[in-house]
């Protein structure tokens, strides 16, 4: 690995987390797109919920993390603390991955 | 930092303790992947130190151990990185009140876990309380498993303990405040549903941008309520 590729990414990962404060800065958004900016975390954090459920790489699947990710929303639901939900998910995943 | 003397550091504190636990083991297995794949244990963590975006990193050590270009390793990474953009977007209004270099720095630690947990909240100083203890933490996780992995070099790996599922996990609890209004819920469908069906026609890291389109149903100004904060995780 050269160190080109290091700072090359380094610089390029750095430049796209600053773009957004660029972008909007010290001002003050207009209602309606302050109302959208609200919306990113719902609409990535379910895309990135079904994706790493969903997917290995290009192929869509169902799995043991389908079943772990179940758990988790029921777990969720009846608003059990955060350490709970995760451990009940991630221990569904494991104990699954070593029965079958 | 006056942010981890706030009334509700604890409660970050906490959670971020948790995802840290997560970001350490997967700092691990990024650091053995990327000695593995011909980086010195300086490379990884600067890697780590500089870059601080998962997927990307893994990404990237991958394309180059199954013996990829660099210009393809750096592409991979780019793309995935791409969705900090859309965070950074989301987390302006967090750090807009903070000097130029304070700025500087938080922009650093806008990824999808910080993200996350800021976007639970509602009130603002809670926000930069959720922002400004989270985001060290993970950052120290991160790069305390990276170097550990990059010395130690054995081979972990994640799956077996079923951690490949924890950020999915911990990213539904996080989610579900977002649920309780339709406009919440109309972008949420819409992002799950984008990222997975565009996945076998997009290079990795694409879909997910589609899916922050889903954002716009914020457009119409139909019945926001604003979600609460005491009975959301974390």
């Amino acid at each position: 690995m050269s160190w080109a590729l290091v700072l090359a990414l380094s610089g390029a990962a750095y430049g796209l987390k600053l773009l957004g404060s660029v972008i909007v800065g010290q001002r003050t958004m207009a209602p309606a797109i302050e109302r959208c900016l609200l919306l990113i975390p719902a609409a990535l954090l379910a895309g990135l919920i079904a994706k790493d459920t969903f997917t290995v790489g290009q192929t869509i699947g169902i799995d043991a993390r389908a079943v772990g990710l179940a758990v988790a929303a029921i777990a969720t639901w009846k608003k059990l603390p955060f350490a709970v939900i995760i451990v009940l998910g991630v221990g569904t995943v494991a104990v699954i991955r070593l029965f079958v | 930092m006056h942010y981890f003397r706030a009334p509700d550091a604890r409660r970050f504190v906490n959670a971020s303790l948790i995802i840290g636990v997560a970001f350490v083991v997967f700092g691990m297995s990024f650091g053995v992947l990327a000695v593995a794949a011909g980086a010195s244990v300086a490379q990884a963590c600067v890697m780590s130190l500089l870059v601080f975006t998962g997927a990307s990193q893994m990404s990237a050590v991958s394309v180059l151990a199954s013996g990829g270009s660099a210009a393809s390793a750096f592409g991979g990474a780019v793309l995935l990185a791409s969705r900090n953009a859309v965070y950074g977007l989301a987390l302006a209004p967090v750090l807009r009140s903070s000097s130029l270099p304070v700025r500087l720095l938080g922009a650093q630690w806008v990824i999808d876990e910080t993200t996350a947990l800021v976007a639970a909240e509602r009130d603002e100083t809670v926000r930069r309380t959720a922002f400004w203890v989270s985001a060290p933490i993970l950052y120290a996780s991160w790069n305390i498993g990276t170097l550990g992995g990059a010395l130690i070099g054995s081979n972990i790996d994640p799956s077996d303990f079923g951690l490949d599922a924890a950020f999915p996990v911990m990213f539904m609890a996080m989610l579900a405040p977002h649920l309780r209004t339709p406009a919440g819920k109309r972008a949420a469908v819409f992002g799950a549903v984008a990222a997975v069906a565009l996945a076998p026609f997009m290079p990795i890291g694409l879909p997910i941008l589609v899916s922050a389109v889903g954002m716009f149903f914020g457009i119409s100004p139909s019945k926001q309520l604003p979600a609460e904060t005491t009975d959301g995780a974390p």
